[in-house]
């Protein structure tokens, strides 16, 4: 800035400087805002290294300060001694089967509303958008019973096959909204060649579709992993089978004020989210953009 | 049941060959019947997966969850609208309630208004990306490390104790006298302390969708009403706002119903003590501590009704889109 100053004229500087100015309060409002985001997860990942003697007294913000005194202990702890490391297993044995299951049986729904003529198809489609905003809890006694019927309660494959009732209004709707935009004379003339509607689905639409199925598997998959009410619900009394949503909630009760312990747990819950996040953001945002209506 | 490893293999083997075996079949069948049945049948059957496990998860339940709010706790006698006066009168069902409309409002209202700013702000600033990632991130994270961050933000040590939670914390030492305030048991700040965390979740959504939406508007009309003299802020309310209102109502009606929803942040920071108590804990209760299931599934029934204007509004919408298509 310095060196810009030398050959142009002098107000043009300052005119310069003054439009400089009168942005401060603009990018003070958003880097403020940005801290204020930022800084209370930053505070939940120095507090997990920190030894717990220290923890209790002082505020995570001096571990800023040297002497730096960090530690793995309270990782170790929560991962062995608080079922963390099992309850980070059964996160994913749940979270795949549900994020896979429902795509491919939306899938096979969407294209037959949006490709196939037949009686009903509208008020049947229109069902389904209003199932979209379906409170869960209208839902949790008739299928808690039923699981009870077919003993299922506390069972993976119960949590699997929830998740992917509730995931499908959604992804139906999504997915028949974006195969429905698809070029119409392509896949016309597809059927017009004589191809089977087997081939027309696995050899054209599925292929196109692939945008709208990444944004929803990310959805579903973050949707899933995120999820307290209906792992605790059907599976909660179960720590064999428990995610990490419901033993980090039990762990708040029994641990109160080990802010080290909860904060480690925290964070090993979160980080797996984070990468998929960072790393698929665009698809993320495009699924949030393409169907704001869930419920 | 329970070996995830032979759970993992059926899952991620088993799943995918049967639904592709599915396809596969049905068309296999298709081939063989009469063309006029073919013509038929084949909606149908691709459909047939979904049909099922929306009717097992969401239809047969919803419609089975009204009979039983009617059935007394066991769901062994016909009680009538019992379970519907109990809940509508009763003290802590009444403060849940109170407790929505809060949430109803202030989540609501702060959470469009501030990703609408955000959206404007950001909008005007280099490093918009990299603001946006980060307001949006906690939507990645669950609302029970959200609660957890939050706990500790709030954490509450006596006046003179060295403050470990950064609000009181930051509080002591910007204001001189200031006494902590136990931020989730105050009867006057609990309810407002658990609404933040919900919009420090929620803002992002609601940045990004209204942000792609300002994206929208045409830069020659901002531009134009600048040449004729219009300040930011008449270019905000006369332009900005009305172009972006079908979007605000979007995002609105999501954020309407997960207020209307609210449980995770309660459950975590203070299952409902203090006066904190919404409705959808006042139903886990009912369900898992007193184990009356008529009114369990009564209240179920009036969240599900407070959510029908939100319904109809997305239905008008959806036909409205599908009348320009």
């Amino acid at each position: 800035m310095v060196k810009a100053g030398a050959s142009p004229p002098r107000p043009r500087v300052w005119q310069l400087w003054r439009a400089r100015a009168r942005r401060v309060p603009l990018h003070t409002v958003v880097v403020g805002l940005c801290l204020l985001w930022l800084v209370p997860a930053v505070g939940l990942l120095v507090s997990s290294f920190r030894p717990p003697r220290l923890a209790a007294i002082s505020g995570w913000w001096s571990a800023l300060a040297p002497p730096y005194q960090f530690t793995l202990e309270n990782y170790r702890a929560v991962l062995s001694a608080y079922n963390m490391e099992r309850s980070f297993l059964n996160s994913l044995v749940i979270t795949i089967p549900a994020t896979v299951i429902p795509i491919m049986v939306a899938a096979y729904a969407a294209y037959a509303f949006a490709w196939m003529r037949f009686r009903g198809r509208e008020p049947l489609f229109t069902l389904v958008v209003g199932s979209l905003v379906i409170p869960l809890q209208m839902t949790l006694i008739p299928v808690l019973r039923l699981f009870t019927a077919f003993k299922l309660v506390g069972t993976f494959p119960a949590v699997w096959l929830a998740h992917a009732g509730y995931g499908l209004p959604f992804a139906i709707y999504l997915l028949r909204n974006f195969m429905g935009a698809l070029p119409k004379d392509v896949l016309e003339s597809a059927s017009i060649d004589g191809a089977r509607p087997l081939a027309v689905f696995f050899g054209l639409v599925l292929p196109l579709s692939i945008p709208a199925m990444a944004s929803l598997a990310i959805f579903q998959f973050l949707w899933v992993w995120n999820d307290l009410l209906v792992a605790l619900i059907y599976v909660g009394g179960t720590p064999a089978v428990a995610p990490m949503t419901v033993t980090i909630s039990n762990l708040v009760n029994s641990l109160g004020q080990n802010w080290q312990l909860l904060s480690a747990a925290a964070f090993i819950s979160m980080a797996l989210p984070m990468v998929v996040f960072f790393a698929l953001q665009q698809f993320f945002v495009r699924g949030i953009l393409a169907g704001a209506i869930k419920g | 049941m329970n070996d995830p490893v032979v759970l993992a293999i059926v899952a991620l083997i088993g799943v995918p060959a049967a639904q592709l075996g599915y396809a596969v079949v049905i068309e296999g069948i298709l081939e063989r019947v009469p063309a006029r049945w073919e013509r038929i049948l084949r909606p149908w059957l691709w459909l047939a997966p979904a049909l099922c496990l929306l009717s097992v998860f969401l239809v047969y339940p919803a419609l089975h969850t009204v009979y039983l709010s009617m059935l007394d706790a066991r769901s062994a006698t016909f009680v009538g609208v019992n379970n519907y006066l109990f809940v509508l009168t009763n003290h802590d069902m009444l403060l849940a309630v109170r407790n929505n409309l809060l949430w109803l409002v202030f989540f609501t209202g702060i959470t469009v208004s501030a990703g609408l700013l955000l959206a404007v702000l950001v909008d005007r600033v280099r490093y918009e990306s990299l603001a946006k990632s980060v307001i949006f991130l906690p939507m990645a994270i669950s609302a029970v490390a959200a609660g957890v961050i939050w706990k500790f933000v709030y954490e509450f040590r006596p006046a003179g104790a060295s403050q470990i939670g950064l609000l009181n914390a930051f509080l002591t030492a910007a204001l001189p006298g200031f006494r902590p305030v136990g931020w989730l048991v105050n009867l006057l700040t609990d309810n407002f302390a658990l609404i933040a965390v919900g919009v420090w979740i929620w803002v992002g959504f609601s940045l990004v969708i209204l942000s792609a939406a300002l994206k929208g508007i045409p830069a020659e009309l901002l531009e134009a009403a600048r040449v004729d003299g219009a300040t930011e802020w008449q270019g905000f309310w006369r332009i900005i706002l009305p172009t972006l209102s079908s979007t605000i109502l979007v995002v609105t009606t999501t954020l309407v119903i997960l207020a209307l929803k609210a449980f995770d942040i309660v459950y975590v920071m203070t299952n409902g003590n203090f006066n904190t108590e919404v409705i959808a804990n006042r139903m886990y209760k009912e369900m898992f501590n007193i184990h009356h299931f008529g009114r369990a599934s009564a209240i179920a029934v009036l969240l599900f009704v407070a959510t029908v204007p939100v319904m109809i509004v997305n239905i008008r919408r959806f036909r409205a889109q599908e009348a320009v298509r």
